[in-house]
C-alpha cells in the first residue's frame, strides 16, 4: 500500500498488469526513502502533508512541463525535501523521454520496393498487383509516409497549387481532401463508396470545393485516415480486377480507362506531394523509374489530342497538309531521357495520322521528371530544359501542348 | 464512416483489422503485403536500428521480418496479441541473430547489451503509448504533442483540472512501469 491514500489504484481498469506493478513500487520503501522519515509521518507536518498531496498530484504535469510557472517553482522547491516525490519525479521525467518516437528513421522509399520484391520472390502472390496499379500504390504510400512526419501545426500550412492556367492555395489538409475527392471518382468506378457520400457532385472542381469544406468541419486526422483508407481500397479493388484495365472511369469532363486513370492519379499524388513538401520544406524526389516511365507514357500518349485541341482553339499552327486517318504524316520525335524515359512519335497534323520515324520533322528532348513537371504546369514551357531540333513551330506546338495538360 | 470494402478490411477495431489482414496475407493478396509494410515498416525499422545502430543491417532485418511474415502469415495468432507486437518480437529475434553473428570484444558487447536493454524498454513504452486506455493517451498526447498546459487540456477534454493532472501522472506511471518491468525481467 502506498503511504498516501491510494486514490490511484483501481481507477483505470484495463490499464493492464504493468500499471499495478508500476504503482506498487511507489509504496515500497526504496533506497531513497530508507532511513528518512516519510513526509506523511513527519511530526507536526499537517501543512507539509497538504503541500505534499497537492504537489504530488502535479508531478505528471510537471514532468511534461505543462503546469504554470508558479506550480513548477513549488514542485521544484518541494522535491529536495521529499525523497518519495523526488523518486517519482525522476521516473516520470524518464518516462517523458519514452514518449518520443523516432520519426526521423522513416525508411528510404526505395526500401519498400526492395523488401516487397524480395517477399514476392520467396512466395509469389496469388493476387498480384498489376503493373499499372503499382505507381498509384507506391506514390500514395510515399505521400502517406511524408504525412506521418507532420505535426499538428503543419496540417494548416498553406500549400500553393499551381498549374499552367491558374493557382490555388489550400491548407495541407485541403490538398489531401482534394486528392481524395478526385480519387473518389476512381473508387466509385470500382464499386467502392463515394467518400463524399451519395449524391455528391461529379466534377473535379465541385468535388474539391465540397471536400475542402468538409475538411474544415472534420479536421486533419479524419481527412488523412479517409484519404489513406480509400487509396488502400482502390489498390485492392483494382488488383482484384486485374483483367479490367479498360474499365471506364468517368471524370465528367473526360473519361479514361482504369489503367490510365490510375496513372493520372499517381501523377497527381506525386505532384501534390511535391507541393506539400515544398511548403513544409521537406525533401521529396520523383517516383521510382519504372513508375515514372508509366506516368511519362500516360502523358506522351495524350499529346496528339492536346496538339489538336490547341489547334482547334487557334493556338497552334494549322496542319501543313491534310492527312488521311491512318496514313503517315509529319511527326515529332519526342525523346525522354532518364530511366523513366523512352521514344515517342507524335503525329503533328492530326491525331488520327500515323506517326513514324521516317516522317520526323522535329525532335524534342527532355528528362523524364522535367517532362512530367512541364505537364503539371510546374515548369513553364519557355523555361523547360528542352533540347530542340528541326521545325521550330512543331517543337513549340508540342512543348505548349504538354503544358496545357496541367490542371489543379 | 470509414470507406469499407465489402468484407470490412478497414474495420474500426484493432483485433478486427489484424484478423482481416492476416486472412488476406494467407490468401496471398499482394495489396495486403503492401499495407502490412506501409503500416509497420517504420516501427520495425526504428526498432531494428535501435538494436543494431547500423542502417544497412537494419534494412536487412526489415527485409527478413517481412519476408518471414509473408512466407507464413498463418504463424501469426491474433488471439495471442496484436500484429504489431508480433512484428516487434520477430524484429527483436532477427536483430539478436545479427548481433550473434558479429564478433565483438567484451567492451563492445557490454555497450551493445546496454543498447538492447534501452531499445527494448523504448519499444515496450512505444507499445504502451498505443495500448494504454484512451482517456490517458489523449491527455498525454495533448500535453506532449499538442503542447497544451494541463488546464487547457482539461478544458478541451471537458474534465476537471484535478482529473487532467491525475491522468497525466497515471499515464506517465504506466510508461515508466512498462519500460522498467521488462528490464527487471531481462536482468
Amino acid at each position: 500500500m502506498s503511504p498516501v491514500g491510494d486514490r490511484e489504484t483501481g481507477l483505470e481498469a484495463g490499464a493492464g498488469a504493468g500499471a499495478g506493478a508500476g504503482l506498487e513500487t511507489e509504496g515500497v520503501a526504496g533506497p531513497e526513502t530508507a532511513g528518512v522519515a516519510g513526509p506523511e509521518t513527519a511530526g507536526a507536518g499537517g501543512a507539509f502533508d497538504e503541500e505534499h498531496l497537492a504537489l504530488k498530484s502535479l508531478l505528471g504535469a510537471w514532468a511534461l512541463a505543462v503546469c504554470s510557472p508558479e506550480e513548477t517553482e513549488a514542485v521544484e522547491a518541494h522535491l529536495p525535501r521529499c525523497p518519495p516525490c523526488a523518486g517519482e519525479a525522476r521516473r516520470l521525467r524518464d518516462a517523458v523521454g519514452l514518449m518520443h518516437r523516432e520519426e526521423s528513421l522513416d525508411p528510404d522509399p526505395l526500401l519498400r520496393s526492395r523488401v516487397l520484391d524480395e517477399c514476392l520472390r520467396r512466395r509469389p502472390a496469388s493476387t498480384p498487383l498489376p503493373e499499372w496499379v503499382a505507381p498509384y500504390d507506391a506514390e500514395t504510400a510515399r505521400l502517406d509516409a511524408l504525412l506521418r512526419d507532420m505535426g499538428e501545426a503543419e496540417w494548416n500550412t498553406p500549400v500553393r497549387l499551381h498549374w499552367a492556367t491558374g493557382e490555388r492555395t489550400l491548407t495541407l489538409c485541403g490538398v489531401l481532401a482534394h486528392l481524395g475527392s478526385v480519387d473518389g471518382l476512381v473508387a466509385t468506378a470500382l464499386g467502392l463508396d463515394d467518400p463524399l457520400g451519395p449524391g455528391a457532385p461529379r466534377t473535379v472542381g465541385d468535388r474539391t470545393e465540397t471536400a475542402v469544406e468538409r475538411c474544415r468541419a472534420h479536421g486533419p486526422p479524419f481527412v488523412r485516415n479517409k484519404w489513406r483508407t480509400q487509396t488502400r481500397n482502390i489498390v485492392r479493388a483494382a488488383a482484384l480486377r486485374a483483367h479490367d484495365a479498360a474499365l471506364p472511369v468517368d471524370f465528367t469532363e473526360f473519361r479514361r480507362p482504369l489503367r490510365d486513370a490510375l496513372a493520372g492519379r499517381a501523377f497527381a499524388c506525386w505532384i501534390h506531394a511535391e507541393d506539400i513538401a515544398a511548403a513544409v520544406d521537406y525533401p521529396y524526389g520523383p517516383p521510382a523509374p519504372e513508375h515514372l516511365a508509366r506516368i511519362v507514357d500516360f502523358i506522351a500518349r495524350r499529346l496528339p489530342e492536346a496538339v489538336a485541341a490547341r489547334r482547334r482553339a487557334g493556338l497552334a499552327a494549322p496542319p501543313r497538309r491534310l492527312t488521311a486517318a491512318g496514313a503517315p504524316g509529319r511527326t515529332l520525335h519526342l525523346e525522354i531521357g532518364g530511366r523513366g524515359g523512352g521514344d515517342w512519335y507524335v503525329p503533328l497534323d492530326s491525331p488520327a495520322a500515323l506517326a513514324s520515324p521516317e516522317h520526323t520533322v522535329a525532335r524534342l528532348v527532355l528528362e523524364d521528371a522535367e517532362f512530367c513537371r512541364l505537364a503539371a504546369g510546374h515548369v513553364p514551357p519557355r523555361e523547360a530544359a528542352a533540347g530542340r531540333e528541326g521545325d521550330d513551330e512543331a517543337v513549340r506546338d508540342v512543348l505548349w501542348a504538354v503544358a496545357t495538360l496541367s490542371r489543379m | 464512416m470509414p470507406n469499407e470494402t465489402p468484407d470490412g478490411t478497414t474495420g474500426t477495431t484493432r483485433p478486427h483489422r489484424d484478423h482481416a489482414i492476416r486472412r488476406r496475407l494467407v490468401r496471398g493478396e499482394q495489396s495486403a503485403l503492401a499495407e502490412l509494410y506501409d503500416g509497420h515498416a517504420s516501427v520495425v525499422r526504428g526498432l531494428a536500428h535501435r538494436f543494431l545502430d547500423d542502417e544497412d543491417a537494419a534494412d536487412r532485418v526489415v527485409a527478413e521480418v517481412f519476408a518471414e511474415v509473408w512466407a507464413d502469415p498463418g504463424a501469426y495468432e491474433p488471439e495471442r496479441g496484436s500484429l504489431r507486437s508480433w512484428l516487434t518480437e520477430l524484429t527483436r529475434r532477427r536483430a539478436l541473430r545479427h548481433l550473434d553473428e558479429s564478433p565483438l570484444d567484451p567492451g563492445a558487447r557490454a555497450r551493445l547489451e546496454e543498447r538492447i536493454r534501452a531499445a527494448s524498454a523504448a519499444a515496450r513504452a512505444d507499445h504502451m503509448v498505443t495500448a494504454m486506455p484512451g482517456s490517458l493517451r489523449t491527455v498525454l498526447e495533448l500535453a506532449y504533442v499538442g503542447r497544451r498546459d494541463y488546464r487547457e487540456a482539461a478544458a478541451e477534454l471537458g474534465v476537471s483540472e484535478d482529473e487532467a493532472r491525475r491522468r497525466l501522472r497515471l499515464g506517465l506511471q504506466l510508461l515508466s512501469a512498462a519500460a522498467g518491468n521488462g528490464a527487471e525481467k531481462a536482468s
